[in-house]
């Protein structure tokens, strides 16, 4: 049975006049089945976004073009719809939630409006009976006194309300796949365990496949099944979150979890990854994460390691995964 | 019964909608007195016997360039028509013009601006090209030789005119405001939630990209009635029996009338130069109110 969701070796670039493409995915592969959460994991500018983004047909124009890989969503590719037929998708069966709400709900429009206009456009509801539908809606994400709150603007909600509000717009269609894009980074600690817990608890009772994307380690393993760790536009490492998280197999995975802070850490400095990430305009050559890697070899600097599937249902992209292995086992 | 009690206790308290920043304008005293200055000449233009019962026609050669007297504040004109019932009849004209070309303007640069900016590509480039077109032809001469191939010219001739050479920086402005709305993330949330192109640009992005549009065109409303004026001027405007300040300006500019009849030149200028001024003020004012970041 093939998943609900497949990307296959997704490849993009921005391209710009007067200057030279820039790659800003290469090769990104993964699968998404329903009732499945799997956490996209990466530094800024890793590439998380974007392929987000692709999935949902909202790359930023006219910068980006895809230049190699196909999107499976149920059997059709994304990439070859008709923005007819892609329109029936977005929305409807495969939904996004934003970062940051704000900027992501439109300033001169009531929030019911906004709800509203997904049963208006896609089910085709006369506006009275939408904006009821839209109420509701905004009830099953438990916002108090929804039905008074619906016709405020959006800048009159708290962060975490009028992340309520884009997560009742996504969630109205009951769509198959919810992308939720870093869904909590800008909101404070006890309002993201709430949002947390409500994506989880929605998710989990329609048995809908999220898609979330993190740079937090933490969310990403209370809330995921499986997790994909990206550098530099390209898949580092994916498998299983228990497993990988325990038994990271690429270096970079392993310095993410390193640098979370815990009780070992009290009085000391936390470790870190050295470096930076790389302006993916000017990769180093070979694997990107070589500058930064504490395996590098020569090979490293030469030979672009390919995604390896080491055991079940686990693969990374490095030359030294067993050396990482073994490492992590002795505590290293 | 708990949660009725609650929403009973807040509805008490209802925002309803924003309190609207044009609320505000109205503490400018600039403002206020625009606004005084444009109700009243609009007036003028839509109800002229509620300022005068004199009619402009009746005139006695005999009264020529005879200044004020009671019963006729601005005196008579050279013909020895009453010059109060010539203005107050005038505003119609100067206003028809400048509103009417602003207006016009505001829909085609709303429309094509929209167009260039959303889609882009060779709607735009077609868009964009016409109005790099229009913009390189140097406005004055290019007005001058089209009117001049009129023999007889109404309100619309002028306004033809008027609304070809400016709908194309009108439309620049709205073209690059939609550009900025265009990618910004509420539009693109959107798209990805399969809100067809049509639906987003209408209610998305054109709401929130208008602004500067608004404001330009109240600004151009002064800068059309001006150039009816102007035209008349150079002899290619509205000729008599029409009745516009601008013909008035030009009367009195010809033969030295002015020399001998200074008023006769200063208050159709006056008008003129108090209506044009308050349709500026209006404009910057509702910039400064709409414009969250120059608000206080």
């Amino acid at each position: 049975m093939t998943a609900l969701l497949e990307v296959q070796n997704l490849s993009l670039e921005f391209r710009s006049q007067g200057a030279p493409p820039i790659a800003a995915l290469q090769d990104v592969s993964f699968t998404l089945d329903r009732g499945e959460t799997l956490a996209v994991l990466g530094e800024s500018g890793s590439g998380k976004s974007i392929t987000a983004k692709a999935i949902m047909g909202i790359l930023p124009r006219p910068a980006s073009h895809i230049t190699g890989g196909r999107i499976l969503f149920d059997g059709d590719d994304l990439l070859t719809l008709s923005a007819a037929r892609l329109r029936k998708v977005q929305g409807a069966r495969i939904a996004m939630v934003f970062q940051d709400a704000l900027s992501a709900l439109n300033p001169v429009q009531t929030v019911a409006t906004q709800i509203a206009e997904l049963y208006r456009v896609h089910r085709g509801m006369p506006k009275k009976q939408a904006h009821e539908a839209a109420v509701d809606m905004m009830r099953a994400v438990r916002i108090p006194d929804a039905a008074n709150r619906a016709n405020d603007y959006p800048f009159q909600f708290s962060g975490g309300m009028r992340q309520r509000i884009m997560i009742a717009m996504a969630l109205a269609l009951d769509p198959d796949i919810l992308i939720a894009d870093e869904p909590t980074t800008a909101l404070d600690a006890t309002v993201q365990a709430q949002i947390l817990e409500l994506l989880g608890e929605i998710t989990q009772e329609r048995r809908m496949a999220l898609l979330m994307i993190t740079h937090d380690l933490g969310v990403a393993g209370q809330l995921a099944d499986r997790a994909l760790v990206m550098y530099a536009g390209r898949v580092a490492e994916s498998g299983p979150i228990g497993p990988m998280f325990d038994n990271p197999a690429h270096p970079y995975t392993k310095g993410l979890l390193g640098s979370i802070p815990n009780a070992a850490h009290r009085g000391g400095d936390l470790p870190t990854i050295q470096g930076l990430p790389p302006d993916i305009a000017q990769r180093p050559p070979g694997c990107s994460f070589n500058p930064r890697c504490g395996y590098a070899t020569a090979e490293c600097r030469t030979e672009l390691p390919l995604l390896d599937v080491f055991a079940p249902e686990r693969a990374a992209a490095c030359h030294h995964k067993q050396e990482v292995i073994a490492d992590v086992a002795l505590g290293a | 019964m708990s949660e009725s009690t609650t929403s009973l206790i807040i509805s008490h308290r209802r925002r309803g909608r924003p309190r609207s920043g044009l609320r505000s304008l109205w503490k400018s005293p600039f403002f206020d007195i625009a606004a005084l200055i444009i109700i009243v000449v609009t007036l003028m233009a839509l109800f002229p016997t509620l300022f005068t019962n004199i009619d402009p026609r009746d005139c006695d050669l005999s009264m020529s360039r005879v200044g004020p007297e009671a019963g006729h504040p601005m005196g008579f004109d050279i013909q020895g028509c009453d010059y109060w019932s010539n203005i107050v009849h005038g505003a119609r004209t100067s206003l028809e013009v400048g509103v009417y070309t602003a207006a016009i303007s505001f829909v085609i640069a709303l429309i094509a601006g929209s167009l260039a900016g959303y889609f882009g590509g060779v709607t735009d480039s077609i868009i964009s090209w016409t109005s790099n077109v229009i913009l390189g032809i140097p406005v004055g001469i290019a007005s001058l030789v089209i009117l001049y191939q009129f023999r007889s010219r109404t309100v619309w001739t002028i306004v033809f005119v008027l609304v070809l050479f400016s709908w194309a920086a009108t439309m620049r402005y709205m073209r690059s405001s939609v550009m900025q709305v265009r990618n910004l993330e509420y539009i693109q949330a959107a798209r990805g939630l399969g809100v067809g192109p049509w639906r987003i640009l209408r209610s998305h992005v054109i709401p929130n990209a208008v602004t500067p549009l608004i404001v330009m065109t109240t600004l151009s409303v002064g800068a059309g009635m001006a150039a009816e004026a102007g035209f008349s001027i150079l002899g290619v405007g509205l000729k008599l029996p029409a009745f516009s300040w601008g013909i008035q300006i030009a009367l009195a500019s010809q033969d030295g009338n002015w020399q001998i009849a200074p008023l006769l030149m200063f208050f159709p200028t006056l008008m003129l130069g108090l209506t044009t001024l308050a349709f500026v003020v209006l404009g910057e004012s509702l910039r400064d109110a709409l414009d969250p970041k120059a608000r206080r």
